[in-house]
């Protein structure tokens, strides 16, 4: 949570001030951590990871809903990819290397036949054709028993999914697999900023502005769109993979309509094509039910879910642009409004 | 066998069809996806059955049952008005992705409200009349299969009725094809997207109370996937197409159950088969089989 509060405070502030607001925040998510493991306050460490698999997730998402504009109502079914090629490669003792290449490569290759043909149609229609993919993706991994096990789940009786080993490494704590996370959070955070910033970035966004325009602009919609679906997927391949090693099951209830209905929401309150506020979004979404459990005490720990729609329906009237809304957006609307406050005054 | 797998499925697009009237109106009037409208059909569903555990102990039961689908079928109506007042209408203006958060919202809310208040376990609907079975040419229907039919073709045909031959049908047809003219012309198009919202609602109730006699129980979370089918069967028929969404429920009921019944471990695969058909439509004719080709305003 101070990780977080120092960087948001940071965000209007002077380039040091930045800076230093980055490294203490490092600092935090690195010893944090380790000094927390002994003390009952452990179960922090594993819910943090749970929490950066889904912000690698939300990551993933925002390129599509938040830069593109497109609504993915079926992410999980690409999570759910990722986890079972991972799974599945790594009973027949494939190196965690190999289990990760592949989940990303079949995650993408499934992401493009899908999305080839679905983004030419129009927003709520796409929406519904994830959706409907989403619940496929999910029937199929529980009927298909001789490939998925079912409903029962991977690995099967006798079988096993090692832990990660990289360089030597065995990755066999939550610590361990927090660093990691943690790791591939940052590296995506920097990935989804540099693209942000960059040509690519800026067609998406004005692709999700206004379509025709930046068609007449010179924008490839298509490509570009299908880069923003593609590159998603690589995302949801890295977390199903890490998912699928850390907690050595996975079964197809992981992945339902409701998962990928929270990564939206994800992607929606902390702002929709703002890097560091789906961070934040992921964070809540995660954290928010947590604590809602602990302050509601068990009686009213179901209400937690009541509330939580409560408040997307009320963050959809009321804050739109989300808790952190990305800078560039803010600065557009201001800009716009300042110069309708001009064309006010020549008049 | 192929018989009675046409009367199953019948039945089962009767319902789908009455709820894929509540999202092909509204999709009609505001070109929205009413995400919340499984959560009205669930909600009849449990209004129904409390009312009808209350009614019967003073009333005679078929009394009991039909007061209590009346009052589905309004507290259904009143529930989506008040979705649409205060969930939709406040964002009519807003990008094209908030409503649809909004409506998730909804969802959720709704969905986490019966599984609060009323129960979180599958509750039993009682068996209300005796089931009496009647046998045709290689087929047999009972007595709540031939109800379900003549309630939803009875609602249908109002329904369509209501549309093309009332005042109030062409106000909402008119605001369909465009709102903005349609005020100039002096209909009040709130109040009649408040009433597409109404007739939507009220027959999903219907549905959500005859889906709980039919299959014997009702959930929390039972609106979600008769809520995808039915949407899978507006778009199939057109989405926005009101004699389109009946009959995409009634082809999406007969597919479904023809499959269940021909296919080898069909019952498992028949939801995959539904979902298949929702994608490959949307894919290759969006416009439904029956709708035109609309093309995008600039």
């Amino acid at each position: 949570m101070t990780v977080l509060c120092s960087v948001i405070e940071c965000s209007s502030v002077s380039r040091q001030a930045k800076v230093i607001a980055w490294s203490v925040g490092l600092l935090f998510l690195g010893l944090g951590p380790f000094l927390l493991q002994t003390t009952r306050f452990a179960f922090l460490v594993r819910l943090g990871g749970i929490a950066g698999l889904y912000m690698l997730l939300a990551l993933g998402l925002n390129l599509v809903i938040g830069f593109v504009g497109l609504l993915d109502l079926g992410f999980m079914a690409f999570y759910a990819i990722g986890a079972y090629v991972a799974a599945l490669l790594s009973i027949h003792k494939m190196p965690f290397l190999v289990c990760v290449s592949a989940a990303v490569a079949v995650t993408v290759l499934l992401r493009l036949a899908v999305g080839f043909p679905a983004l030419r149609l129009r927003g709520d229609y796409l929406a519904m054709v994830t959706l409907g993919f989403g619940e496929v993706v999910r029937l199929v991994l529980n009927n298909l028993d001789r490939i998925t096990n079912g409903p029962k789940g991977l690995p099967r009786v006798g079988e096993s999914i090692a832990p990660i080993s990289l360089f030597g490494l065995t990755f066999s704590s939550n610590l361990h697999y927090f660093y990691l996370i943690a790791l591939c959070v940052l590296l995506g955070v920097w990935i989804c900023h540099r693209l942000d910033h960059s040509r690519v970035g800026r067609a998406w966004v004005a692709i999700r502005e206004d379509e025709v325009a930046a068609e007449l602009m010179g924008v490839d919609v298509t490509k570009q769109k299908v880069l923003a679906f593609g590159l998603s997927a690589v995302f949801a391949g890295v977390a199903g993979a890490i998912f699928v090693h850390w907690e050595s099951f996975v079964t197809p209830e992981s992945f339902t309509f409701w998962e990928s209905c929270l990564l939206v929401c994800a992607v929606v309150l902390g702002g929709m094509g703002s890097v560091l506020g789906v961070i934040l979004g992921a964070f809540c979404i995660v954290a928010v039910p947590e604590v809602l459990r602990d302050v509601l005490g068990t009686t009213y720990a179901n209400a937690r879910y009541l509330l939580f729609g409560l408040s997307l329906i009320l963050m959809a009237i009321y804050r739109p642009q989300g808790l952190w809304p990305s800078r560039r957006r803010s600065l557009e609307l201001r800009r716009a409004e300042a110069g309708e406050n001009t064309e006010g005054m020549s008049e | 066998m192929i018989l009675q797998q046409l009367v199953n499925g019948l039945t089962l697009g009767s319902l789908y069809a009455l709820i894929a009237l509540g999202y092909t109106m509204v999709y009609g009037v505001l070109m929205m996806i009413n995400f919340a409208h499984s959560e009205i059909f669930m909600s009849g569903a449990f209004v129904s059955l409390v009312s009808y555990m209350r009614l019967v102990r003073i009333l005679p039961p078929i009394e009991a049952l039909l007061i209590s689908i009346a009052l589905a079928m309004g507290s259904s109506a009143l529930l989506a008005i008040l979705v649409e007042r205060f969930a939709y209408r406040p964002l009519r203006r807003s990008a094209r992705l908030t409503p649809l958060i909004s409506a998730i919202g909804v969802s959720i809310l709704l969905q986490n409200a019966a599984f609060l208040f009323i129960s979180d376990q599958s509750l039993a609907y009682p068996q209300i009349f005796t089931i009496h079975h009647f046998h045709g040419w290689g087929f047999e229907i009972n007595s709540l299969q031939i109800t379900i039919l003549v309630v939803a073709f009875v609602l249908m045909l109002s329904l369509h009725l209501f549309v093309n031959k009332t005042r109030l049908g062409t106000a909402i047809r008119a605001t369909a094809q465009d709102p903005a003219t349609a005020s100039l012309m002096g209909i009040p198009v709130n109040a009649i997207i408040a009433l597409t919202f109404l007739l939507g609602g009220a027959l999903g109730g219907v549905a959500g109370a005859l889906n709980g006699m039919y299959y014997g129980s009702i959930k929390y979370n039972m609106g979600f996937v008769p809520g995808m089918k039915a949407f899978t069967a507006a778009v199939l028929g057109g989405i926005g197409n009101v004699p389109g969404a009946m009959w995409g429920g009634f082809i999406l009921g007969v597919i479904e159950s023809l499959a269940a019944g021909l296919i080898p471990s069909g019952s498992e695969w028949k939801d995959v088969i539904a979902f298949s058909i929702l994608i490959v439509i949307l894919l290759f004719r969006p416009e439904g089989l029956f709708g035109q080709r609309v093309t995008d305003k600039v």
